[in-house]
């Protein structure tokens, strides 16, 4: 297994469903962006096994569609929770944050959430022009975000 | 079958729905029918069904089958992988090369481990620890980390271990292409198996002590764990040649509610002689039943439940064991405890984890015969014990290789009359004559999510999974509210 680059990207949707594809599509971008240090993964869901990509990373940002907020996208620093039950197969990043804390040797990482504005998640929809743009905004202010905060090796 | 299907006059009964369901895949909600004493007239389990599969894959070329099935589902991408791999494996007029089978069969138990591990532990380990009337922010995952650190951390490994198979076995997390029509398209290199052997040693050991933990669970309460929501049903599943255990391939045994046979090595292409999918007016999701019985009486339980039931052997040694003093609890006839799925489930986790060490020591699983392939054929049905149970994938093509007809029987589709029948010997049992509570309701939940059911769904945008109850009166107008949030605090 390769080193773990100090930040990962973890995005997570079902390209097959409309806006859920958002978190999916952030991963092909961000991947053909090719940054130095950053690991990008992508997952259905996000499950209690990723803790362990958490490990020995210095900062993750984790990406979700999000049909709930107002703006384009939100972005946001996220705390461990362990008040974020779990009510399905897939966790929260807080609750995740939360078992690394009792799972992981390392020390936490930075984790922040970036959650992109989606619209329609029925199965076999496109991605909606409205998802499109926001997608586009989210990924130019996160390229800003890796390019001028990667931290720096001890 | 109850009779707390249909209420007789369900016009003058109060009603109380159960929506989303926690803690199992997709949305599902119960609706419960009480009378002025508060006895439960009606229950039903409502599930929104696959309705966009069929359409979604019509109409594309066959050998993207594979690869495009992955994406009706987040929770279970593999067995629609390997389901529509063994269908177009016919659809090339293909046997697949040893190679092929055990790569596919590693992908398979790995994928298997993985979910099993992730039912149990992180999902249904909470009611069992704490009780089912436990205080709700501390009944999850969370709670587990907290009170046995140990046990959710090997729960934590062994389903990471299994996703490492699945990259392994598939070329990637997500969206593998390890299957192929008529094959795989890579099998293991060297350095791939001996990372994967690195660690298997240590993950036998903890699968054995997750079923030693389920046993010691139903040891300190075995009355409840006989008795708790247990119906009587026929059980459905694949076994090998020979009786024995079968996750990948095999032929369909059928055994009533007392073990005796209703049809045995029913060769899979046949499914539609001895399988009708039902209809109910009330529900969009089918009621498959074997056809010589009937609708009334020919529903049946699939998943790992029926599978060690249904099998007269396990292949491997521990699982083996295991599976014996699994069948002495029913004194050697089928365990029909709902419960005992956690059971069951665990033991085909070890069989699994077994399988896996045999297969790293196979040489075929580095062979070089990946594919074969012949005629094109019309029709192509491939049909696996996915770990929530038996999946069927039917499809026919057109002479230009394109999908004209496809058809799906999921896991949870196969269980949808024995859920049912399990949360009206629930009601029956529990809620009959008593007021709407958290604890209460979550027995019924309790005993849906034993089957661990996929209610499909792999949408998960976040502000979306509150449990929503309400009971209204004979107006319909609303007289108390339950509203469980997604961070688990009740309102």
């Amino acid at each position: 297994m390769s080193t773990a680059a100090n930040t990962l990207v973890f995005t997570w949707g079902n390209p097959s469903r409309g806006d859920d594809a958002l978190g999916y599509l952030f991963h092909d971008e961000l991947i053909r962006a090719n940054f130095d240090d950053v690991d990008v993964l992508t997952d259905f869901q996000l499950q209690i096994e990723h803790c362990t990509d958490l490990e020995n990373r210095k900062r993750v940002i984790f990406v979700d569609a999000d049909m709930t907020i107002d703006n384009t996208y939100s972005i946001e620093q996220i705390s461990p929770d362990s008040t974020m039950a779990i009510t399905s197969h897939a966790m929260s990043p807080q609750a995740l944050m939360h078992v690394c804390t009792q799972v992981n040797q390392s020390t936490l990482p930075e984790c922040w959430l970036l959650r992109i504005r989606g619209y329609t998640f029925e199965l076999g929809h496109p991605l909606s022009e409205g998802a499109k743009r926001n997608l586009n905004q989210a990924l130019s202010a996160t390229k800003r975000l890796i390019k001028n905060k990667i931290p720096k090796e001890d | 079958m109850s009779n707390l299907e249909t209420a007789k006059h369900p016009e003058n009964l109060k009603r109380i729905a159960i929506e989303p369901l926690t803690r199992v895949e997709g949305h599902g909600k119960v609706t419960l029918l009480q009378d002025e004493n508060n006895q439960i007239q009606q229950a039903r389990l409502h599930i929104a069904e696959f309705r966009g599969f069929e359409k979604f894959i019509q109409g594309r070329p066959y050998w993207e089958l594979p690869v495009l099935v992955q994406r009706l589902c987040g929770i279970c991408p593999v067995s629609h992988h390997l389901a529509a791999a063994k269908a177009t494996d016919i659809l090339v007029n293909a046997t697949i090369s040893p190679t092929a089978e055990k790569v596919r069969r590693l992908m398979h138990y790995g994928q298997t481990l993985q979910s099993h591990a992730l039912h149990f532990f992180h999902l249904c380990s909470p009611d069992l620890l704490f009780g089912y009337d436990d205080e709700v922010r501390h009944r999850n995952i969370v709670g587990v980390i907290e009170d046995h650190p140990e046990i959710a951390k090997q729960g934590v490994m062994l389903r990471k271990y299994g996703q490492e198979v699945i990259r392994i076995t598939s070329g990637k997390r997500v969206h593998g292409t390890g299957a192929i029509p008529g094959g795989v398209n890579k099998s293991l290199s060297r350095e791939d198996i001996n990372y994967l052997k690195k660690d298997i040693g240590q993950i036998v050991e903890w699968a054995q002590a997750a079923v030693e933990l389920i046993k010691n669970i139903i040891n300190q309460q075995p009355e409840y764990h006989k008795t708790f929501a247990t119906i009587n049903s026929n059980m459905l599943s694949l076994v090998d040649a020979n009786g024995g255990l079968e996750i990948y391939d095999g032929s369909l045994r059928a055994n009533a509610p007392d073990g005796e046979t209703i049809f045995d090595q029913v060769n899979v292409l046949d499914y539609e002689q001895y399988i009708v999918e039902g209809i109910k007016n009330w529900s969009y999701m089918k009621f498959p039943f074997i056809k010589s019985i009937g609708p009334d009486d020919g529903w049946y339980r699939v998943g790992p439940l029926a599978r060690v039931n249904n099998c007269d052997f396990i292949s491997t040694p521990l699982a083996e064991a295991e599976r014996t003093k699994f069948r002495s609890f029913n004194q050697d006839k089928p365990v029909q405890s709902v419960l005992a799925y956690h059971w069951a489930r665990l033991i085909e986790l070890l069989f699994c984890t077994e399988s896996i060490q045999l297969l790293l020591d196979d040489p075929d699983i580095s062979g070089n015969d990946l594919v074969n392939k012949g005629d094109l054929q019309a029709k192509g049905i491939g049909v696996i014990e996915a770990p929530r149970g038996t999946l069927f994938h039917h499809y026919e093509i057109n002479e230009d290789g394109l999908v004209e007809k496809a058809n799906l029987i999921v896991s949870t589709t196969n269980n949808n009359q024995a859920m049912n029948e399990s949360i009206r010997q629930v009601a029956v049992d529990y809620l009959n004559g008593n007021e709407l509570s958290e604890p209460l309701l979550n027995q019924v939940e309790v005993a849906i999510r034993a089957y661990d059911p996929c209610l499909s769904c792999a949408t998960h945008a976040m502000g979306k999974m509150p449990l929503e109850v309400e009971l209204l009166n004979a107006s319909g107008e609303i007289v108390d509210r339950l509203h469980k949030h997604s961070d688990g605090h009740c309102s």
